[in-house]
């Protein structure tokens, strides 16, 4: 049986201009499911909940997709339910997402909320998967600086997508046009939390400066590019649930991020 | 007796089979797309544009020019008479003697072109044109002797007497010979080729402007329409560009094949010179490869630098990206027109280049290098390198301009460009708002209203996006009252005075659209601007593509510099052969490498007039050329300059 890829897809906020693109995380989630669809001769449906007149949905269509699927649902639905209810009725083996969407909530849960639906593991910003055998993937996970971590994970699994996972194709305007878009309906759940919320531009968050004493070129190097080792960190492993809350939130108010 | 009706029957076959070839190539042609042209008005106008437009080229190179007039000139007088004498048998004095004075002539003219081609540059083609300047002296050799009896020279009948025979055995194999090369071969595709579809191109040209002067642009927008019209059903698929020679207009066909592979455009290109693999006479060659079927095998002129001749293949049906040419050869092209300028087949490589460009992005999304990056912050920031839109006017903050905005209409509108995000342009903008100011000129600006003109979308064959850009250009346009537009980069300069008209606005009905150093050559002469004259050594202009060759504009910028007292030390190659300074097409941007680096070579010609400082008229170019790594000569825009000789009135 060929494996079953589903890629979720958004709309996606330019950072500058705040005009609607394509998500840079979910067409590197496309372009993943493209490239094993070639490598595992797998079949790979891209998804999107939302409008079907959306005019970015080409851009993904563009990268040399046939046809989108898309759940008909507007502005103030919640995505996450009929994605839910869309995923268990597939027979999806991997199902990739961004790591979160650049517009809307962005909030970063939907992965997680439909591991969660579905009973999946979730394998969080991972930079690359290498090979697919006996139902298990290879997968390397992205670490910051450029660090990958190997991962054997049975299938099947929803992974968001990392940013250093290699770049989504360039889109080509006739067959972005050309695609076909299939809407269906679904049962649309408003998202009633969001409905009592007001959105604000975000502002700059205060970035903690870093004093690097070194004296030579090498020293300055290595500070700009070492893994930053957590000195005062402490990595508790055995102990109980309690005595690691409790050291969380020592070292929140240590840090007066609570008062 | 046998002899008698030999030659008629000779002639006759000769024409009858030039005749099967001619439609057997036109066929070849009507493969192509249909095309507006006027075929009457074409026909009529093309000895006029034979005599002007393309004699002109010719006319460069004078040694070739008295060698084509009198060869060809004599070729179709003699032609057109040998019909008459010796097809139809016409007894006529006048005609015999008429021939013989005009296949004299083309026997002179064939001369010199056998003395052109023992020692032949590099650049024209060998292979059969070699042994053309041969047939052309066969043809017109044998014609004249024969001719001889009937114009009384020799007695009538000399050529059949018995101890003649062996004279014409020779002269009727030469007779085969020359009528081979130039009746038969003129539409079977030999060399002689080159006179009937150049002829046909002179009258059916897809950029019939051209003629007399007129500038345009030969990229028509592109039906974006098509891909609506898409049915799975027929593997008949419209495509957006050109995928395979058939995509090609009609016209562009018949223009590849009235190439005479004389190299000119050889000589001139900057990428063949850079080592890019890239040749347009090459490039033409495989054009016509593509539309009759082959393989370049025969090809027997220069390669494209670093590639092999042999190994293309193509046909009318085939993508031409597979097999055919490559893609970078495209995409090394800076779209400088070198090439279309010096062609004398009036062959218009650029358009053909930009045509098979736009497949390559818009079908199969394969732009190399940063193409895909700067098309994606075009589309989503309306300016190349993704900047915030609302950031375009930064750069003058300190300026106070005038916005469209709020003063609604101004005599001048003045169009900054892109150059408005680069620090090192806007110096050029600052040194220009410095002269407008200095003479009381009314103009405004559209501040971030204003948008990327679309020139680098266009060039890297993305047609949905300039056409998105130049249509909502154009609607802010049209929301105010100016009567000039002005702008400091010749790239706009040429979209919104050539391309934007093609997109149904009025917006710039009745407008002038001015490079800048056209209006402060205006300023200047109505005595608007006070100039100190300038005493900073030599000086030498380097004149961009898009303002010299698109645009004609050759003079402005020479006269502002002469009114500072400058004289120009100009560079062997300038005015309408300036080789590019490399930035064009978006060269830069998909960068296929070379072995040298075109804004290095232009730096070298710059050096050889031993100037210091070489003026311009382009942020582009300004970039370019110092991006070569010192030492070399300053570079200034010419607003810079005009700017720092500028005597401020104190008020
Ligand atoms: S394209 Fe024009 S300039 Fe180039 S070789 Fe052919 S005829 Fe000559
Ligand atoms: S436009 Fe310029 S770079 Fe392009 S082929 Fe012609 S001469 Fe060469």
């Amino acid at each position: 049986m060929p494996l079953n890829i589903v890629s979720l897809v958004s709309v996606g906020r330019h950072p500058q201009s705040g005009r609607e693109r394509r998500a840079e995380q979910d067409g590197r989630a496309v372009e993943l499911g493209m490239n094993l669809e070639a490598s595992q001769s797998a079949s790979m449906t891209v998804l999107h909940a939302g409008r079907s007149v959306e005019p970015v949905l080409r851009n993904y269509a563009g990268m040399g997709l046939p046809s989108l699927e898309v759940l008909e649902l507007s502005e103030q639905d919640d995505a996450v339910p009929s994605l839910a209810q869309y995923l268990k009725a597939s027979d999806a083996d991997i199902v990739l997402t961004g790591v979160r969407a650049e517009s809307g909530e962005s909030s970063g849960m939907v992965p997680y909320l439909l591991a969660e639906e579905l009973g999946w593991p979730l394998v969080p910003r991972i930079a690359d998967i290498v090979s697919i055998n006996n139902g298990v993937a290879e997968i390397l996970l992205a670490l910051p600086r450029g660090q990958r971590r190997s991962l054997s994970v049975p299938l099947p699994f929803v992974a968001s997508v990392d940013n250093a996972a290699p770049a989504p194709r360039q889109s080509a305007y006739g067959p972005g046009m050309r695609a076909s878009i299939d809407a269906s309906q679904v049962t649309a759940v408003t998202d009633s939390a969001r409905e009592q919320w007001q959105e604000a531009p975000a502002k700059p968050r205060p970035k903690r400066l870093k004093v690097v004493k070194a004296k030579t070129a090498a020293d300055r190097f290595k500070a700009a590019t070492a893994k930053p080792q957590g000195k005062a960190g402490k990595v508790m492993k055995n102990e109980s649930a309690q005595e690691q809350a409790q050291e969380i939130f020592n070292l929140l108010l240590e840090e007066k991020v609570i008062k | 007796m046998f002899f008698e009706w030999l030659h008629p029957v000779l002639i006759a076959t000769a024409l009858a089979l030039a005749v099967i070839g001619a439609v057997r190539r036109a066929n070849l042609w009507r493969a192509g797309q249909p095309d507006q042209v006027n075929l009457i008005a074409g026909l009529k106008a093309m000895p006029k544009r034979y005599l002007h437009d393309l004699h002109d080229v010719v006319e460069r190179d004078k040694y070739m020019s008295k060698t084509h007039a009198a060869t060809g000139g004599g070729f179709v007088l003699s032609a057109l008479l040998i019909i008459l004498v010796h097809m139809l048998d016409i007894d006529s004095k006048i005609l015999a003697w008429a021939l013989l004075a005009s296949s004299a002539l083309m026997f002179v003219g064939a001369i010199f072109v056998f003395k052109r081609r023992l020692n032949p540059p590099s650049r024209i083609s060998k292979g059969p044109w070699m042994r053309l300047p041969k047939s052309l002296l066969a043809f017109a050799g044998s014609f004249f002797i024969l001719t001889l009896p009937a114009a009384g020279v020799l007695p009538e009948g000399f050529l059949l007497q018995a101890g003649n025979v062996l004279l014409t055995v020779v002269l009727t194999a030469l007779i085969i010979w020359g009528m081979g090369e130039m009746f038969f071969g003129m539409s079977w595709g030999g060399p002689m080729k080159h006179a009937f579809a150049g002829a046909l191109h002179l009258a059916f040209h897809r950029r019939q402007e051209r003629f007399g002067g007129g500038r345009s642009t030969g990229l028509k927008p592109v039906d974006l329409s098509v891909v609506q019209e898409f049915n799975p059903g027929t593997s008949e698929q419209q495509v957006l560009g050109v995928s395979k020679p058939k995509d090609f207009k009609w016209n562009q066909l018949l223009g590849f094949d009235a190439c005479v592979q004389c190299g000119r455009c050889e000589a001139m290109c900057p990428a063949f010179a850079a080592g890019q693999p890239l040749n347009p006479k090459k490039l033409i060659q495989d054009m016509v490869i593509g539309l009759a079927g082959g393989d370049d095998s025969k090809y027997a002129g220069s390669p494209y630098p670093g590639k092999e001749v042999g190994n293309a293949k193509g046909g009318p049906e085939q993508v031409i990206t597979e097999g055919l040419v490559s893609a970078e050869t495209l995409w090394s092209c800076t779209t400088c027109r070198a090439c279309v300028e010096e062609c004398p087949m009036m062959i218009e490589h650029v358009d053909a280049i930009v045509d098979m460009r736009r497949f390559l992005t818009m079908e199969k999304g394969d732009t190399p290098n940063k193409g895909a990056e700067i098309l994606d912050n075009i589309i989503a920031t309306d300016n190349p390198n993704g900047y915030s839109p609302a950031s375009r006017t930064n750069w003058a903050a300190d300026q106070n301009l005038p916005l469209m905005r709020d003063v609604q209409q101004a005599e001048v509108l003045f169009w900054v460009s892109d150059g408005a995000f680069d620090m090192r342009s806007q110096r050029i903008l600052r040194s220009f708002v410095k002269l407008l100011k200095a003479a009381n000129v009314d103009f405004a600006v559209l501040g971030d209203e204003e948008l990327d003109s679309g020139d680098v979308a266009r060039r890297l064959g993305d047609d949905a996006a300039f056409q998105n850009l130049a249509k909502r250009n154009l609607e802010t346009l049209s929301k105010y009252k100016f009567s000039k537009i002005v702008t400091t980069d010749p790239h706009a300069y040429h979209c919104l005075r050539n391309e934007y008209q093609d997109l149904g606005s009025d917006a710039l009905n009745g407008v002038d659209v001015l490079h800048h150093t056209t209006y402060l050559n205006e300023l200047v002469k109505q005595g608007k601007l006070k100039l100190d004259s300038f005493n900073g050594g030599t000086v030498t202009y380097h004149d961009p593509c898009y303002l010299g060759r698109y645009n004609g504009e050759y003079e402005a910028p020479r006269e502002l510099l002469r009114s500072l007292g400058i004289q120009v030390a100009e560079m062997e190659r300038s005015g309408f052969r300036s080789r590019c300074c490399g930035g064009g097409g978006g060269a830069p941007i998909t960068d296929i490498p070379g072995e040298r680096r075109i804004a290095d070579m232009r730096m070298e010609d710059v050096n050889s007039t031993g100037a210091e400082l070489v003026a311009v008229g382009c942020q582009q170019c300004t970039a370019m050329l110092e991006g070569v790594v010192e030492p070399r000569p300053e570079v200034k825009d010419i607003a810079e300059i005009l700017a720092g000789q500028l005597i401020e009135e104190v008020h």
